[in-house]
């Protein structure tokens, strides 16, 4: 391959952001502004170089913090870098929404459009938004801002993210959002105070809790007070049972992924762990982007070092040795306090080499998403690691087998992972009992949306969506119960009439819905049905990694449709016929599950409820 | 351990497509096997000479046991496998496959597409008139993640102006499927030149340099594989271009003649397409064991010099390539160092005009 680049050169300032990354160059051939006596002998790069292709999206994040956008200049130091031809760079750059390739305005504040908040203040915000800034996106000015989906802060909505590039980057969550807040994080002001986390089950007391035990209670930036909640007991338990020993746990414990595949975690880690491939590698899934999820953001904020406990266990049971959590990029505080966890674990030998002297080797590297849900998938997660576009590969081969850089791999998401802590403390067969007899263990639920207690939940499996209402305390005083988004917009509306669904793996699957990622989002009889669901259509058109065409087109008509039907031109019966034929299609066609669930929501919503003629929903 | 290696014969397996028990060898695709046996299963992003990206997914077939339909382009065959290649099912993904392309992009130049719209019972125009064509560039603009909402009225489509910045091949991107075919040709399969890969994301991906920056500015080689992959007509050469705007492109007044190109010994195979006494186009076979269908700039557009010579003076637009006369710039350059040609447009000597 010929590098061939075009004539132009990073700034300064983007200079150092890379170079900050991969630190100076060695030689003119990657980019020395000064003949270096290494260019006296041979031309350097090459292999060295291009097996450096993992850094692309890490680079990229760093040039988009300093400069506020990726410019030409700056994509060529990087590929003269890394040995990338320029234009598959721009190809891994343009696929990300948190990368500008055009100027943009230096501050940006990223406000949510989904759907726990349009009608929670997001509308209203961006209305305000536009009339202090202009249109989204500006170019000219120190400030803008942009649309965003679902920020994962659901349960406090309206949310935003603002972001600062410069020589300091900054970056704050806020939520609930208001313009003013927004106006003066914009211009500089101090980061909000993070909030206490929204579990109302707290107030009741948190011991009857297993996941969230430690959530709002322990000190995330401390590992002692983690030790000191019985943190690293469940490692020390595990060193005790050995690596076969945890798969037997797991086994018997019979947890399925709660990520959305609902695989058993189990076969994973021993299928793993028997493959003689080498190395292996273990990936936290924390891209969290279905919109009503935050479930993984609130552990990882409150409680982090237990993320990294469990993956440091994965590592321990299957033979891997490098762990990489990949964390969505809107969380920038769940990545602030992962990143001094991670420093203080390696501080104290919880990561390393020889962990608490069991001879074996772990440590974990954090990795960003830079805005693209798809990249939850676990294949696009990989190709997303490794510096390429996030778009799924075809399986098989499944991640057992070739995984991260075509190694056999672990992943899971979060919340699996910290159950792992439980079961091996207390072992698989104790762990089994409760739940149901299919769907063991407890469950995080995301409730938002019209209901008192919004909030982060846990409950055993089985718990009917009824209960779990009443838990949140109902929709508010003078509103009626309309509709409950249950899994997320790739999940399923329930009518008031199926509350007493069971949250299992089987009553949903037979009740032909699902728990998905565990959002409960509630709407009222004030909520705007028709404009719910083109919003979700508008999120996967947003989303689809554009690689088939039955997702990368199919979700373009499936909003075309709503819209017409949301105003009332064409024909309603025949769009609605047209809509159930293309979420068909997309269904059986597509090659993954963004495509093949794209549909779910609008096409449960069509069959549940009279979203285009009913006097409380349509007509708008 | 011994050195002569077993290696196991393939074994065969025993599959039943649509109902007929058929044996087939492990390692072949449920294409293959279909093919073999007589049946006809559509497909578009499939190419002989690369690896399947089952993309556009107009080959899906269903197998009994699996949720959703795999691609017959793609799957393997395995031993018990049941296999459904026209079943109601099937039938009703092609034909929305079949629409969602022909009411979104410009499919008049892909072959059997027509044919394969009236099989499927596809009807492309119930989405709605097609919406007014992006202006030059504009596509090549859009951001990830971010779109204008659309009131329904009109059908999306990557309708826009040709790419046209050089003189040797025409870039349609109106006509683009997103096969991934030119990729894979320009880039690991083939080439190694990685001018060209996927841009944007979901309905806004396209195919592009860096920054959509002109041909002749990028690392493009004018090797013209991208052409010989391209299965819509999206990449075209200059000269078939030219005729089919001036409706002057009529393959039955066409000849091909097969011959070896004699600028350098390797020995590929050349398929010279010529109309009216002049060549428009150079293609070489796909199972050719030499080139496997590809060529370098001077096998693949080296033939003007035979023209020119002969008809000196009487071509529109006379003067011979460089490929980078068209936009006027040249002014690209290519960094310090690193590259061993020190130019842009086709590297390593043009044709001898
Ligand atoms: C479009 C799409 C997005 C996904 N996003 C996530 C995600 O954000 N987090 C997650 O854990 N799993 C996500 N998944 C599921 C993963 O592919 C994978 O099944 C999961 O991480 C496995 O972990 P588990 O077994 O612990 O559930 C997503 C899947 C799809 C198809
Ligand atoms: S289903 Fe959608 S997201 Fe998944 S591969 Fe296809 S285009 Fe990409
Ligand atoms: S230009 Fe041609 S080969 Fe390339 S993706 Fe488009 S249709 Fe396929
Ligand atoms: S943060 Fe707005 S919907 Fe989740
Ligand atoms: S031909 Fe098989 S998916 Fe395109």
């Amino acid at each position: 391959m010929d590098l061939v680049l075009h004539d132009v050169g990073p700034t300064e300032g983007e200079r150092e952001a890379v170079d900050a990354v991969l630190g100076v160059p060695g030689s003119m051939w990657e980019g020395a502004t000064e003949r270096l006596s290494s260019d006296d002998h041979v031309a350097r790069g090459g292999h060295a170089a291009r097996r450096q292709r993992h850094l692309l999206v890490p680079i990229l994040h760093a040039v988009q913090a300093r400069a506020g956008w990726i410019s030409p200049g700056a994509l060529n130091y990087i590929c003269r870098r890394l040995t990338i031809p320029p234009a598959d760079a721009y190809g891994v750059a343009s696929f990300y929404a948190l990368f500008s390739l055009e100027p943009q305005a230096p501050a940006v504040a990223h406000i949510c459009t989904d759907i726990a908040c349009r009608d929670r203040g997001g509308d209203a915000l961006c209305a305000e938004m536009e009339r202090r800034l202009g249109p989204p996106g500006a170019a000219d000015g120190e400030a803008t801002w942009l649309e965003s989906p679902c920020l994962g802060l659901c349960e406090r909505a309206p949310g935003a993210m603002v972001s600062i590039a410069g020589a300091e980057p900054v970056e704050h969550s806020l939520a609930p959002a208001d313009a003013d807040t927004v106006a003066d994080l914009l211009a500089g002001g101090p980061a909000p105070p993070v909030p206490h986390p929204q579990v109302p089950q707290a107030q009741d007391g948190q011991d009857g809790l297993r996941l969230l035990r430690r959530v709002g209670r322990v000190d995330p930036s401390s590992l002692d007070s983690y030790r000191a909640h019985g943190g690293y007991e469940a490692l020390r338990a595990a060193v005790d049972l050995g690596p076969a020993g945890v798969i037997r746990e797991l086994n018997d414990s019979q947890l399925l992924g709660r990520g959305g595949a609902a695989f058993p975690i189990g076969r994973k880690w021993e299928a793993v762990a028997r493959n003689p491939r080498r190395p292996h590698y273990v990936i936290c899934n924390a891209d969290e982007s279905e919109p009503g999820t935050f479930k993984d953001r609130v552990v990882l904020e409150h409680d982090p070092f237990a993320t990294i406990e469990a993956m440091t266990i994965a590592g321990y049971a299957t033979g891997a040795e490098y762990g990489y959590i990949y964390l969505r990029g809107e969380y920038p505080v769940a990545w602030e306090r992962l990143v001094e966890a991670i420093v203080q674990a390696r501080g104290r030998g919880y990561l390393g080499r020889d962990i608490l002297a069991a001879g074996f080797a772990f440590d974990i590297e954090l990795r960003r998403g830079a805005g693209a849900y798809i990249c939850g998938e676990e294949t696009a997660l990989f190709n997303s690691i490794e510096g390429h576009r996030g778009e799924p590969r075809s399986k098989p081969p499944f991640p057992v087998d070739s995984g991260l850089f075509r190694r056999p791999t672990v992943v899971n998401n979060v919340e699996t992972l910290i159950n792992v802590l439980n079961i091996v403390r207390e072992g698989g067969p104790r762990y089994a009992e409760i739940g149901t007899e299919r769907s063991t263990g407890p469950r995080l639920f995301c409730l938002s949306g019209s209901v008192r207690r919004p909030g982060l939940y846990e409950a055993a499996m089985g718990i009917t969506l009824r209960e779990l209402l009443e838990l949140a305390g109902g929709v508010p005083e003078g509103r009626t119960l309309r509709a409950v988004l249950l899994g997320g917009a790739a999940g399923r509306f329930m009518t008031p009439d199926e509350l007493d669904v069971e949250l299992s793996f089987e009553a949903t699957r037979e009740a032909g819905t699902t728990m998905g990622s565990g959002v409960v989002m509630v709407f009222d009889d004030a909520a705007d049905l028709p404009a719910v669901l083109r919003r979700i259509a508008s999120f996967f058109r947003d989303e689809s990694c554009g690689q088939c065409v039955p997702c990368r087109v199919g979700t373009v008509r499936q909003e075309e449709a709503l819209a017409r039907l949301a105003n009332g031109t064409g024909s309603a019966e025949q769009d609605i016929a047209l809509l159930r034929e293309i979420i068909v299609a997309m269904r059986d066609a597509s090659i993954c599950g963004l495509g093949q669930t794209a549909g779910d929501a609008v096409e449960s919503a069509l069959a549940k409820f009279d979203v285009f003629t009913d006097a409380t929903g349509g007509g708008r | 351990m011994s050195r002569a290696r077993q290696v196991a014969p393939p074994r065969e397996v025993e599959i039943t497509l649509n109902g007929e028990a058929v044996s087939a060898t492990e390692g072949e695709t449920i294409l293959q096997v279909a093919k073999r046996e007589g049946i006809e299963i559509p497909t578009l992003c499939w190419a002989k000479t690369l690896t399947p990206v089952n993309a556009c997914r107009v080959c899906v077939v269903e197998v009994e046991g699996s949720r959703v339909l795999p691609p017959a382009c793609a799957r393997k065959v395995e031993d018990g496998m049941e296999v459904q290649t026209h079943s109601e099912r099937v039938r009703h993904s092609r034909k929305m496959v079949l629409e969602f392309l022909a009411s979104s992009v410009d499919v008049s130049t892909t072959p059997d597409v027509s044919r394969w719209i009236d099989e499927y019972d596809a009807a492309p125009q119930r989405y709605g008139p097609p919406a007014p064509a992006f202006t030059a560039g504009e596509r090549d603009r859009l951001r990830a993640g971010h779109h204008v909402a659309p009131d329904g009225r009109h059908a999306a489509t990557v309708k826009q102006p040709p790419k046209i910045d050089n003189d040797l091949y025409v870039r349609d991107y109106a006509k683009c499927i997103l096969c991934y075919k030119c990729v894979q040709g320009c880039g690991t399969e083939w080439q190694n030149t990685f001018a060209i890969a996927v841009a944007g994301r979901g309905f806004d991906a396209r195919i592009a340099t860096e920054f959509a920056s002109p041909l002749p500015d990028s690392a493009c080689v004018y090797c013209g594989n991208c052409i010989a992959v391209c299965p819509t007509g999206a990449l075209m050469f200059k000269s078939e271009f030219d005729r089919r705007q001036a409706g002057t492109w009529d393959e039955d007044r066409q000849q091909v003649t097969t011959t070896i190109c004699t600028y350098c010994g390797v020995g590929c195979n050349l398929e010279l397409h010529e109309q009216d006494n002049e060549i428009v186009k150079v293609t070489s076979p796909l199972d050719h064991p030499v080139t496997r269908g590809n060529l370098c700039v001077k096998g693949r557009f080296g033939f003007q010099f035979v023209q020119n010579r002969a008809r000196p003076g009487e071509r529109e637009g006379d003067a011979p390539p460089p490929p980078h006369a068209a936009d006027g710039t040249g002014a690209s350059g290519n960094g310090a160092s690193g590259n061993g040609s020190g130019g842009h447009g086709p590297r390593g000597g043009g044709p001898p005009t």
